[in-house]
Parts: C-alpha cells; structure tokens; sequence
C-alpha cells in the first residue's frame, strides 16, 4: 500500500487537567473492583465505560465491540495534588528560576526583553540547536539571583530531596517543607513568555501542569485481567496500584472533610503521594518500591516500556513472527551451498501463498486434495471474497473442484522455495541467508559444511532458525540479494569468506598430489560425484596400465582461459618451498589456460578467507554462480578422494622412537638446569635487572622466556624429523585443514610452560602452589612448567596447572562477548539510517553529510581486491599469465 | 606553560585547512544539492579553525593525505558549540 501521509514532526507536552477531564468518561471514585456476582463496578477501575474486553461486548460509550473499541479513559480526582515523579527536575528548574512571590523569572525586564528577542532570532535564523545553550545560560543566571528584581521580594534556596520533596532555606527560620499546593501555586504565577525564555512550552507543557490534581484511568485493554484456571480473577498490576491510589484518595478526602488533625492528613497525603509515584516508575531511587502481598514487585508504566523486554526494544523493534522454524543443525556435504535440508514435518506447517492461474491450477488442486496431512498439500485456501478456509475441516475434493483463477492456495513449502535462513547472534548480514528448500526426512535442518564459516555454525547442538518470506516481492529480494552464493566474498575486504575447510583442504592435498595415481574406476567414480558429463581425459600414464593424475581431474572444471600462479600452503614450511617450476616439493601452484600443471591445492588455494587465492579470482572473474557450482561438485570431489584414501589419524601417528623421546628429554633437563642457574645466580643476588623492571621480573621474565620460547622451539626443531608430509597430522598442520606445528610439539613432546596473565603460575597457598612443593620453591615443576605431552599424558600437578592456565581462556571469552555485543548495539544503533547517495556521499535522511564519498575513495569493499579498487598484478596474470 | 606555541598549521599532522569565499562556499553548496547546516560541523573553538580565523557559518575546506585515496577533500561548517566547553586545567 502507497503511504499517502507523512509525518513531519512529533511533539510530545503534557496533558493538562482540563485535557485529562475532556478526555476521561467518568470519574473512577471507589476502590471497590467487582460486586458479589462478578460484575464490575461502576465508578470502579474496571468500569464497563473504559472499554469492552470480553468479546461480543458492546462499549457504552462508543458502541463499538471489542475489537474495534479504542478504549477510554476514566480519572480519579484527586483530594490534593502531588508531584509527578518524572517532572522533578524540571519543577525544581522552575522553582529556582522564579520569583517566590510573584512568579516572575529573576530577570531583570531589560534583559529579559534581550533574551526573547535572541531567542525570536535564533528561531527565525533555523539555528535552533543553540537554543539550547542560551537556556542554560538563562537559568543560571536567574538561579543565583537573590533579590527578585521585578517585585523585590528575597529569595531562597530550593532544596531537593529526592524522589519529590522540595524544602525551601529560609535562612534564620530554618528548612521549610513545601506542599504540593504551594509548589503548584508558584509555577501557576510564571508568565508564559517567562516559561519560553526557560526552555519550556506554556502551550503543550505548562508547568503547573506536572503537579498532579486529577489523574488518567487507563483503559481496561491496557490492564487486563486474566482468568486463572481456578476461575480466580488475577488482576494487573497497574489495576492493583490504581484501586490503591483510590483507597488512599478517598480516606484522604474524608478525612479532609471531617477536619481531622493535620498530622494525620499530612501523613495520608505523603502515602498518596508515594502511590502516585510508584504507578508510574517502581524503580524510583530513594524508596521502597512497591511489592505485592507475595512479595514480588510491581510493574510501574516506566517499567512497561523500559529496557530490553519493554515495550519499544520487546515490541516495537522486535517482534515474534508467524511462518518461521527453529530446529537443530546436521551436516550435509551432498546438497549444495545454496540449500538447506528442510524436515517434513515442518515443510507440512510453513506454508507459501500461492495464487491460482491457468497455468498452475491443476498441481494446485493436487495440493488441495493432498490436504494438510500429506506432503505436497495445502493447509488453507482464501477466496476472491477473502474468507480463509481450512482445509482440514472441509471436503477437499469438492474444494479442490470449485478451485479457480483467483483463489489463493497456502501450499506446503516444497522442493526450490526461497527461505531466509538464519543463526543468532546475528552479527553481521552473513548471518542471515536465503536459501533454496529442500525437503528431507528426519527432523533437523541440513546444511552444507562450507556455509558453517558465515553463520558461525557448528554441530554440536545449534539450532537454526528458518523463515519462509509470504510475498513476491520479499521472494524476489531474497533470490536476488540474499542467495548464499551472493555472499561467498565478504564485504569486510572481497575476500572470500566461504571456502573450503578442514577434510575439503585435506582431500583436495592428497588428491592433487603427485604422487596420486588413478585407475579409470577412481577417475569415473570421482567424476561421477563431481556430475561431470563429458569426455574422460587422456590418461597421463599409459603404461602399465592407463593412470590419472588428480590434477587432470580438476583441469576439466577449471576455465579455459584462467591463469594462475601462486605458492601452496605447504610452502610456508620452508623445508618445502619451491622458488620456480623446477622444485621437488611441489609446492607451486600453476595453472595455465585452464590446465592444471603443477603443485598441490591446499588451504592457500581453495581455503576460506585466502584473499587472492585460486577460488577468489574463481569468484571474481566467472561470477557467483560459477562458483557455486564449482564448490557443489570440485570441493564434493575432495571429499570423495578423502574417502576413498581413508584419509584418518591415530594416536600411533604421534609416537616418537625412543631417542626421539631421549633427545627431548636433555633439552628439558638442559633447560632446567639454565633456569636453576639463574635462580641460584638470583639467590646469590648477582642477576643484573632489566631496565625498569625489579629484579625478581627480571627473573620471571629469563624464565619464562628460557622455558616457553627457547624450549618449545628447540624441541620442535628436534621433532620434527620424525614427522614427514606422508604423516596425516603433518598432511593437516602443513596444507591448513587443522592444526599447527606448536600443537603437534604440544601433542607428541611437551606442553611446556603453563601461564596465568603471561607469569608463571604463582597463586595458591603462600609462597607456593600446592602443598607439594616446598615454600619459596622457584623451580620449574612448583611454578606450572608441564614436562609431558598429551601423548605421554600429564602426572596431576600438571594437570591442575594446565586447567588453571585453561581457564583464562574461557573467561577471557566470555567477558569478551559480552563486551563486543553492547559495543555492536551501539554501533548499530548508531550507523543504522546512513547511506550512500547517488552522488557517492554517505548521508542520514535528513540529507546532512557524513563523508564526501564513501570511505574516502568510494571503494565497495565486497568489489576491491582487500581494499583497492584494482588489482593489477591480477589483471597481468589474467591476461598473459599463460606466458610467465 | 610555554610561551612560545608552535604554529599548529605546520604541524605534519595538522591537514590543509582554508576558508571558502562565499561564491566557493555557495558553488560548494549547489554541488552537494545542501544547505551550510547540513555539512559536518567544527567547533569554534577548534585550535586550527582559530588559528586560520574562520567565524560562525565560515565554511573550510580541509585537504587531507590519505593512504587510500591520494588525496581527499572535505568541507566543515563553523558553529558556535552547542554546550560551553568546559576550561582546560584547574
């Protein structure tokens, strides 16, 4: 629907007492609720007059039911008036600004004339925002005034105490309380151009005006009743305070008008007074808030609307949602990166409205007749006339008979549906994707592996949520801009952020090895899953027999015209680097004109988040789709040849030979000794301190660096003979599926040094850690050095201080989110209305600018090569890489 | 608390800063399709709009180095702040 009106501005005042009359429908006068029978009370705060909430009632007031009846308002008048809460501040800005006597602000005329006059032209000139400076500076000024300099009356300090008294110094006399009455009295005297001059609006927000002497009644809709089950009326908390504020109200008035002593009308004036004041805010710093019989607390209207369940974040910027889906995630490597696997039996609840045409009628009527039961069916049909119809309740095929051009059919989501798909915390828009559906047995949603990096899944129990978009237009959108395969490059630096990981990068190492040799089985079997369709290559070895290499396999998907060079993985080892072509290791990657010549695709190819790798220029230059394709099939195959090698790592993968172990043995012992040295050389008070720091930092410092650096190096270096590229857990740490070298050190040798804080253990009892260490000890077994890998396993001591040194890990994490995500709302709510402009400035809708052009450059980050608009090196290799 | 202050403007740091005539100002303004309120503000009291003597609704252009663009330009408007700045020590 086309918005016909637009709202230009929005001005909020107070409603005076006049307006609270005007508008209220009756007086609301006793505190009783309901009579004998059940039926609310006239003059009750459940009069039937507020508005109807059963349904078929008829409002009395408007006539209306209940769905169509606004509500109204009623009001209670009060027999004193109190102080709104909220208004405190600005009453005691009032009071101290004016003159006690006769109202005036303590301005001199002249001056007072000056000022309307700046504040006329500041209004005039559209430099508004520096209105308020000017009213800041006015009212300190007639603050500190102590004479008032129209009627010469003296003046004194108004005190506040909070929540809402006011007390005025009279010097000699003392501290004097002021009612209610007098403060309303005081702000009624002040001209309205005296209001204006202070900042405020005599129209919509008189300041008499936020001293209460009648009070609103909301509708009943606002407060509802709820029926338990036990048919005892539960009423809301806004009724409870109301019916108290009644009660006090009228023993305020008898009282009153019995001429009771005054302590007794001061006393039920101030309880008012907190009643009042605890319907609006319950959460009033400086009193008791006000509880239920049970003990539990009261919801004030403040605490309604504020905070993250309040009404604006819970229900205005946040809503629940019909057609949507929740369930636990499971892995799929079979359908592609676009789909996600959706269970029948929520494929059977989330419907797709679709209208009837010619065209689409008969498989239409298909679904009508399948009904809400069986899958493809539909679960309700709307006709022209807009009447929705049930189909579990009708007779289907007469239904399905009488369907015609025009009717709307909610099917059953199918096979090739567009949905949104979605994992929080929704930190950035790669969070929510649409995906195409597909229907599958069994109960989770299914995904590919390769879309995990994006929504940050795992499967260890996530649940996933799935929403199903009602109308073309929202379809079209989520195809056009939201489609997985529109997000493989990330707008963070246009690198692509899926990609493969873990067995993909295994599996695609192993099958492009050179030293991988297919029989035409392997070949047709990989290629099968790859849905190749086409010629078989010629083989690259004829005799013995006909052998394939991986790397031909690949060619046949690779584009004809692509070039690429670039080192592999593997070759940041540099036992394994390769400078040119003519290199053993295989560590080059060229491919020329679409063939693959040599090196291996590993993590620095093929891997996720490898900005100008193989699979990013794939991206760039062949296009979203192409790419799609290539990750569904190529990356299929990886895993395929994964299998069929039976790729796997075991605990024997990490065992060392004895003088492996006995080597690893005399540098720690060598270590250790070097340590006990400079503890000795401390002791003898010899050791030299670093430049600022104390002398036993100094000594912290040697050995931390002598046991964690030094020795993990050193062991590293002397394991890693042991380990050769045929090893699956140096095939993972060296081409980026998982792992490094420090964790194989870590596995196989040793964990080294345990660190809290980057020191050396050092909390626990005095002077020690445990009980088993001697106090004062400072060698390395007392202060957390574990001398055992996860291969030999760890004695308790060590392990108690790798837990302790664990630990601050996951505390660190959890401070760290928390953290990041207020830091995110913030920055969200900050960015949230910019954009970009046709002429390339970054705007808010108020046309005010924020950059001359996007980021400086104008660059779109998803299109530029990590931040530059162009890359020529690529565009040299692309067009003659063929060549070099 | 020195006497000498070094001249800010020569600062390395400090970018180009300079006060648009009213027939660039306006030209300026035509471009963008704004009205002077709507450009980033600068305070009055910013130490360079001082040093260069822009007043209130001066509008200063501002040629910045940057590392991915070359170089940028952009334009402040001059206003008096909103809130008293608050004096410095004491």
């Amino acid at each position: 629907m086309p918005i016909t009106t637009k709202i230009s501005s929005i001005k909020f005042g107070i409603l005076s007492p006049d307006e609270i009359r005007k508008m209220s429908v009756t007086t609301i006068m006793t505190s009783e609720v309901y009579d004998n029978d059940g039926a609310p009370i006239d003059g009750g705060v459940m009069d039937r007059r507020l508005g109807p909430i059963e349904p078929r009632e008829i409002c009395p007031v408007c006539g209306n039911t209940r769905d169509s009846c606004p509500g109204h308002f009623g009001r209670i008048e009060l027999a004193r008036p109190v102080i709104h809460v909220s208004f405190v501040k600005h009453i005691h800005m009032y009071l101290k600004t004016t003159c006690r006597a006769c109202g005036r602000i303590k301005i001199s005329e002249t001056e007072r004339q000056k000022y309307l006059e700046l504040l006329k032209n500041l209004e005039e000139l559209g430099i508004r925002y520096l209105e308020k400076r000017l009213f800041e500076y006015i009212r300190r000024k007639a603050a500190a005034a102590q004479k008032c300099p129209h009627c010469g009356a003296k003046q004194y300090k108004i005190r506040l105490e909070k929540p809402h008294t006011f007390y005025e110094d009279r010097g000699e006399e003392g501290q004097t309380k002021l009612s209610p009455i007098e403060i309303r009295a005081r702000l009624e005297k002040i001209p309205d151009d005296d209001v204006r001059l202070l900042g405020g609006d005599p129209v919509d927000a008189r300041p008499e005006w936020m001293v209460l002497t009648v009070l609103p009644v909301p509708p009943r809709a606002v407060r509802p009743s709820i029926l338990l089950e036990t048919g005892i009326r539960s009423e809301d908390d806004l009724t409870h305070k109301l019916v108290d504020i009644i009660r006090i109200n009228n023993r305020l008035r008898e009282h009153i008008e019995t001429g009771a002593p005054n302590a007794i009308i001061e006393e039920e004036w101030e309880l008012l007074q907190y009643h009042v004041t605890t319907y609006f805010d319950n959460e009033v710093p400086g009193i008791s808030p006000a509880k239920h019989r049970s003990g539990k607390i009261l919801k004030g209207i403040a605490q309604r609307l504020k905070g993250k369940e309040g009404r604006f974040r819970g229900n205005l910027s946040g809503k629940r949602v019909d057609f949507s889906a929740r369930t636990v995630i499971s892995p799929d490597p079979n359908l592609s990166i676009n789909e996600v696997g959706v269970p029948i039996d929520i494929a059977k609840i989330l419907t797709v409205p679709e209208r009837v045409t010619p065209w689409n009628i008969d498989e239409l009527r298909r679904y009508v007749l399948n009904g809400p039961e069986k899958w493809p069916g539909a679960n309700y049909v709307i006709k022209p006339d807009g009447r929705k119809i049930n189909l579990k309740y009708v007779d289907r095929k007469a239904l399905a008979e009488s369907l015609a051009p025009g009717f709307i059919v909610e099917r059953h989501l199918k096979d090739g549906d567009i949905v949104l798909f979605n994992r929080q915390p929704s930190l950035h828009r790669i969070s929510i994707m649409a995906h195409v559906a597909r229907i599958l047995p069994y109960k989770t949603f299914r995904l590919n592996l390769l879309v995990c990096p994006p929504y940050n899944a795992d499967f260890d129990g996530d649940e996933m949520n799935l929403h199903v978009p009602q109308s073309e237009e929202a379809r079209a959108e989520a195809r056009l801009l939201m489609l997985v395969e529109k997000h493989i490059l990330t707008p963070r630096y246009g690198g692509p952020i899926i990609g493969g990981l873990q067995d993909y990068i295994s599996g695609a190492f192993l099958l492009t090895n050179k030293s991988t040799l297919l029989t035409r089985e392997d070949v047709i079997d990989l290629l099968g899953v790859a849905n190749y369709r086409g010629r078989l290559p010629e083989p690259a070895i004829l005799k013995p027999g006909p052998y394939w290499t991986g790397k031909q396999l690949i060619s046949l998907f690779i584009p004809k015209d692509f070039n690429y060079k670039r080192p592999a993985k593997i070759a940041s080892a540099s036992a394994l680097r390769c400078i040119d072509e003519d290199c053993p290791h295989d560590s080059l990657v060229i491919i020329k004109r679409g063939e693959f010549l040599i090196g291996v695709l590993d993590k620095a190819s093929i891997g996720r988040e490898e900005p100008e790798s193989f699979i990013h220029w794939l991206v760039k230059e062949y296009g979203e789709d192409m790419a799609r394709l290539f990750m569904d099939y190529v990356y299929r195959m990886f895993l395929r040849y994964s299998e069929k090698h039976g790729f796997t790592m075991g605990y024997t993968n990490l065992l060392l030979p004895p003088e492996a172990k006995e080597h690893i043995r005399r540098i720690i012992e060598e270590k250790k000794k070097e340590v006990y040295e400079l503890i000795d050389k401390y002791r003898r008070g010899e050791l030299e301190p670093r430049p600022g720091r104390t002398l036993e930092e100094t000594l912290e410092d040697e050995i931390i660096d002598l046991l964690s650096k030094k020795l993990l190096d050193d062991v590293a270096d002397a394991i890693t003979p042991y380990f050769t590229l045929t090893n699956p857990v140096i095939i993972m740490a060296r081409t980026g599926a998982r792992g490094n070298p420090v964790n194989l050190t870590q596995m196989a040798a040793l964990l080294g040094q345990q660190t809290i804080r980057g020191r050396r253990i050092v909390r626990g009892y005095f002077n020690r850690t445990l009980p088993h260490f001697k106090p004062g000890d400072l060698g390395p077994e007392a202060r957390g050095f574990v001398a055992h890998g996860f291969v030999d396993g760890l004695n308790p001591i060590e392990m108690f201080f790798h837990a302790a040194a664990g630990r601050e890990g996951l505390t660190d994490t959890a401070v760290r989110t928390s953290q990041s995500g207020y830091m995110q709302r913030r920055l969200i709510n900050a960015l949230q209305d910019l954009r970009v402009e046709y002429d390339g400035t970054v705007r808010l809708p108020t046309g005010e600018i924020v950059q001359f052009r996007y980021g400086e450059d104008g660059v779109d980050p998803m299109k530029s090569d990590h931040g530059e608009s162009v890359k020529i090196e690529r565009v040299i290799e692309k067009i003659i890489g063929w060549r070099i | 608390m020195s006497k000498k202050q070094p001249n800010i403007l020569e600062h390395e740091l400090v970018p180009k800063h300079e006060i648009l005539s009213p027939e660039e100002a306006l030209e300026v303004l035509k471009e963008l399709n704004i009205k002077p309120y709507q450009l980033p503000w600068i305070s009055i009291n910013d130490p360079v709009v001082k040093a260069i003597g822009a007043r209130p609704g001066d509008i200063i252009r501002i040629i910045r180095k940057s590392p991915t663009a070359g170089e940028t330009i952009a334009y402040r408007y001059v206003a008096v702040d909103t809130v008293k700045p608050k004096k410095k020590g004491a």
